[in-house]
């Protein structure tokens, strides 16, 4: 027989953790899946780790993250780290692997809750060794309290100043801060304004951080409009277009970041319903008030539905799980309403603050749709905007298509970190709406599997 | 005609050609050859099910003998593949091996060979030991032999199907994708297809709609006994060139070739579910994972590979698994589906079939086993 669970979550970042908490807390039988070795997510990764040793800063919004992991390892859910899942059915099917073995597990209810992934940044030159990603650096910070000194830090959205403001209190210097922000989205910004006093402190926070920076004398460059990374073989320098003038910057190191995306990967595998998103310019599953996906029985928690941030992750998670557990009859209607509204309102307070993020961090058409058209779009099979934009030209109708014209999306990453561009640039060059051109078919697994984990594979009774 | 066609637009061609697959876009392919105006009508996109997403292999080994002399003749259109559609379609002539794991496999396969001998066919041989270790130097030192064809090949399915309608379209023939066909009739011996957003009208009809094809044939008022089978593949990431052409085996299902890319495709028959109500299908791991556990025993270094993707082309499957390729028993109307997941190496002779049936009602190859009515 195939292991059978109640609830199984996949992921323990925020919403992970605080769903599977309430799952087990009214009795559902739990599995808890993640890929990391210890729980956290991305925003409290290693905190276990970093709260023992205190050597490195990592500030306030990261400490909040202890006391749910605390919690989260007294509950009584069974937790499997170090596991890549690599499948998720219509009928909750979930394969997994873990330590060379695949393994198929399945459950009444299943809670995705994976997160957010970095946006692609496809600019000239990203593809370049010793460019990384804000989010890559950070994880290297927390996990291993490694820095990358003297890099140029390039792009726009909270976590690229978190992270600048990371590296300035860990004293790991800072180069410069090249910022994309589009000039036009202060302005549009402010009429969200009146509904984001609720989380005035963390929109001064940013302020404080951008002080900083100059305070430090770190060269803070705004109003830039196009950048592009130079260098043969390794990065040499960065460009860019300040006020209609193309400076240069001789920097060894190059560091992205325009927002993050839901990871909405593992949903569409599923076959959620997901719709486009023209604020987050990304895909969000569809969801009901319980964040049940148009799927019965897989609901999607956290950032892997739509960007909430850290904070509403949590409250989502234990949402979800409040509608999960009415479904397993193990609570009431009335008990998941009463028990739900604490979160809800806190989820409702920490939500206003969205549409001024979203609006202040868009990132500009240039860097999500490159003008450069000979910017790389799929790294795997290095593919161009160009040789898409040949593909549309001849005929190729969507992502699906543009597979077998370019192989665009076929490597081994599967279109992971060139989907969205793909499915904007297929829009941008047909003159249709991202919605129309929808986005890659997922193709199982969508984790890398190893043929040995696969032929290993239990789900079988030993005998 | 019916008032609800009226305000549709309307198509007039001597040949509407149902399925733009490879059997479809190779029929039109070799009726616009000899100027006839087709139009060929695609539900989804061309090549989007089984033509555009199998495992490439343009195989005469161990085909059913039924199928030999159709399989022979079509390999000879692949040899020249690029001269007849003005691509390579990918495809490279290559050996095709039989691996045999035990000795009762090899006298099996001994036995096979000399059967199709005595049908008047000498391209598959027999390899020793030795030489199976010479042609396929990581094939698994357990392996006592194989059987061999040794101009064989395969090629790239997708792009197959693209340049056999992009030649076609050159010709002439109009392709309408996206067009399912909802009714069919036949009046004052004209057909007329009606679609959501057409009427296409034509004397001849040719029903190439693969796993959908007992649909169509019923609305022809025949019955064919074709299901919906999902065929499961998987690629790996690239790998170092370690195998060359396309590997089977006799005991347990197995297709396995390397491109030049360096990924490594892996196919063998196991069965997902196919749904052709909505065109998905869902893996089955248990059948995946078989496959693998296949793969990693025939050749050992496929252990820590990666596998990147995994999926399933709808295909029609028939009753004694070879196809339809048959005149209907309505007037003027011409059947080729059911290709029972062995399809793409036909394509090119399958078009050329259904092109003489339309225009001669004869053709010089044996169709007999193929009948619709043979159910």
């Amino acid at each position: 027989m195939t292991q059978h669970y109640e609830i199984i979550v996949i992921g323990a970042g925020p919403a992970g953790m605080a769903a599977s908490q309430t799952a087990a807390k009214h009795g559902a039988k739990t599995l808890v899946l993640d890929e990391q070795r210890t729980p956290g997510g991305q925003i409290y990764r290693a905190a276990e780790a970093n709260e023992a040793r205190q050597s490195v800063e990592l500030g306030k919004s990261y400490e909040n993250g202890f006391s749910l992991v605390k919690s989260f390892r007294n509950s009584a859910v069974d937790y499997v780290p170090g596991a890549s899942v690599w499948q998720l059915s219509h009928e909750r099917e979930i394969g997994y692997s873990k330590d060379g073995t695949a393994h198929i597990v399945t459950a009444n209810q299943v809670i995705v809750a994976t997160g957010a992934l970095e946006r692609p940044m496809p600019v000239p030159g990203w593809t370049l060794p010793q460019v990384m990603t804000v989010g890559a650096a950070q994880i290297l910070l927390k996990e291993s309290e490694i820095g990358i000194a003297d890099a140029v830090f390039v792009g726009t959205g909270p976590l690229l100043y978190l992270v600048v403001h990371q590296y300035i209190t860990a004293g790991i210097p800072v180069k410069a801060v090249i910022d994309l922000t589009p000039a036009c989205n202060y302005f549009k910004a402010l009429a969200h304004m009146p509904n984001a006093v609720f989380a005035m402190s963390r929109i001064m926070e940013g302020w404080r951080w951008k002080r900083e920076i100059i305070a430090a004398d770190i060269p803070l460059i705004s109003r830039v409009d196009d950048v592009r990374i130079l260098g043969d073989g390794a990065v040499e320098a960065i460009e860019y277009r300040h006020k209609s003038t193309w400076k240069k910057l001789d920097c060894d190191h190059v560091l992205l970041h325009q927002g993050v995306v839901p990871d909405v990967n593992i949903s569409l595998a599923a076959g959620c319903d997901s719709r486009w998103d023209e604020a987050q310019a990304c895909w969000h599953i569809l969801v009901d008030e319980w964040f049940q996906s148009s799927v019965e029985g897989i609901s999607i928690a956290g950032d892997s539905g739509s960007i909430g941030g850290g904070v509403a992750a949590e409250q989502r998670g234990h949402i979800t799980a409040l509608g999960a557990l009415m479904r397993l009859n193990k609570i009431t209607p009335v008990e998941r309403n009463r028990l739900a509204r604490p979160y809800q309102a806190s989820l409702k307070t920490e939500m206003q603050v969205r549409p001024f993020l979203d609006t202040l961090f868009r990132p500009a058409d240039n860097f999500r749709m490159p003008e450069h058209e000979e910017t790389i779009v799929c790294r795997c099979e290095e593919i161009s905007a160009k040789q898409i934009r040949e593909a549309v030209d001849l005929g190729c109708q969507g992502p699906n298509q543009l597979k077998s014209y370019t192989r665009c999306g076929m490597g081994p990453c599967q279109g992971r970190f060139c989907g969205l561009t793909v499915s904007e640039l297929i829009g941008k060059f047909s003159n249709k709406p991202v919605c129309a051109v929808g986005y890659y078919r997922l193709r199982p697994p969508i984790k890398p599997l190893l043929l040995d984990e696969l032929a290993n594979m239990k789900n079988q009774p030993e005998n | 005609m019916a008032s609800s066609f009226l305000k549709k637009t309307d198509f007039k061609a001597d040949v509407v050609i149902i399925g733009a697959g490879l059997h479809g876009c190779s029929t039109a392919l070799h009726l616009a050859l000899q100027g006839v105006s087709v139009i060929v009508l695609e539900k989804d996109y061309a090549g989007r099910h089984a033509s555009g997403v199998n495992a490439g292999g343009v195989r005469r080994l161990g085909r059913h003998l039924a199928e030999m002399p159709l399989s022979v003749a079509s390999a000879k259109i692949w040899q020249e593949i690029e001269g007849f559609v003005d691509d390579d379609c990918g495809f490279r002539s290559s050996q095709q091996i039989k691996v045999a794991e035990t000795p009762e496999e090899l006298s099996k396969q001994e036995t096979r060979v000399n059967e199709v001998r005595q049908s008047g066919f000498h391209h598959e041989k027999m390899i020793d030991q030795q030489t199976l270790r010479e042609m396929l130097p990581n094939v698994s030192p357990h392996c006592v032999g194989g059987m061999i064809v040794e101009d064989d090949g395969y090629a790239n399915p997708f792009r197959t199907v693209q340049a056999f309608r992009l030649k076609a379209q050159s010709l002439g023939a109009r392709f309408r994708e996206g067009t399912k066909v909802a009714n069919i009739k036949r009046e004052r011996g004209i057909w007329f297809v009606g679609c959501h957003d057409c009427v296409v009208e034509a004397p001849k009809l040719v029903n190439c709609a693969g796993a959908w094809g007992g649909e169509i044939a019923k609305k022809l008022g025949e019955n064919a006994f074709v299901s919906a089978i999902a065929l499961m593949l998987m690629i790996t990431a690239r790998m170092p060139a370690f195998v060359t052409g396309v590997v089977g085996a006799e005991g347990r299902t197995l297709s396995f070739k390397q491109f030049p890319n360096g990924t490594v495709l892996i196919g063998g028959g196991h069965e997902g579910q196919a749904n052709k109500d909505d065109n998905t299908t869902h893996l089955d791991y248990s059948g995946l994972a078989i496959n693998a556990h296949t793969a990693r025993t025939i050749f050992p270094i496929m252990r820590s590979t990666r596998i990147v993707r995994a999926w399933a082309g709808i295909e029609g499957m028939t009753p004694d698994g070879i196809p339809v390729i048959s005149p209907s028993q309505a007037d003027d109307a011409f059947h080729g589906f059911g290709f029972s997941g062995h399809g793409f190496q036909l394509g090119p002779i399958g078009g050329k079939i259904l092109s003489d049936l339309v225009l001669d009602d004869k053709t010089n190859l044996p169709l007999e086993p193929f009948r619709i009515d043979r159910f």
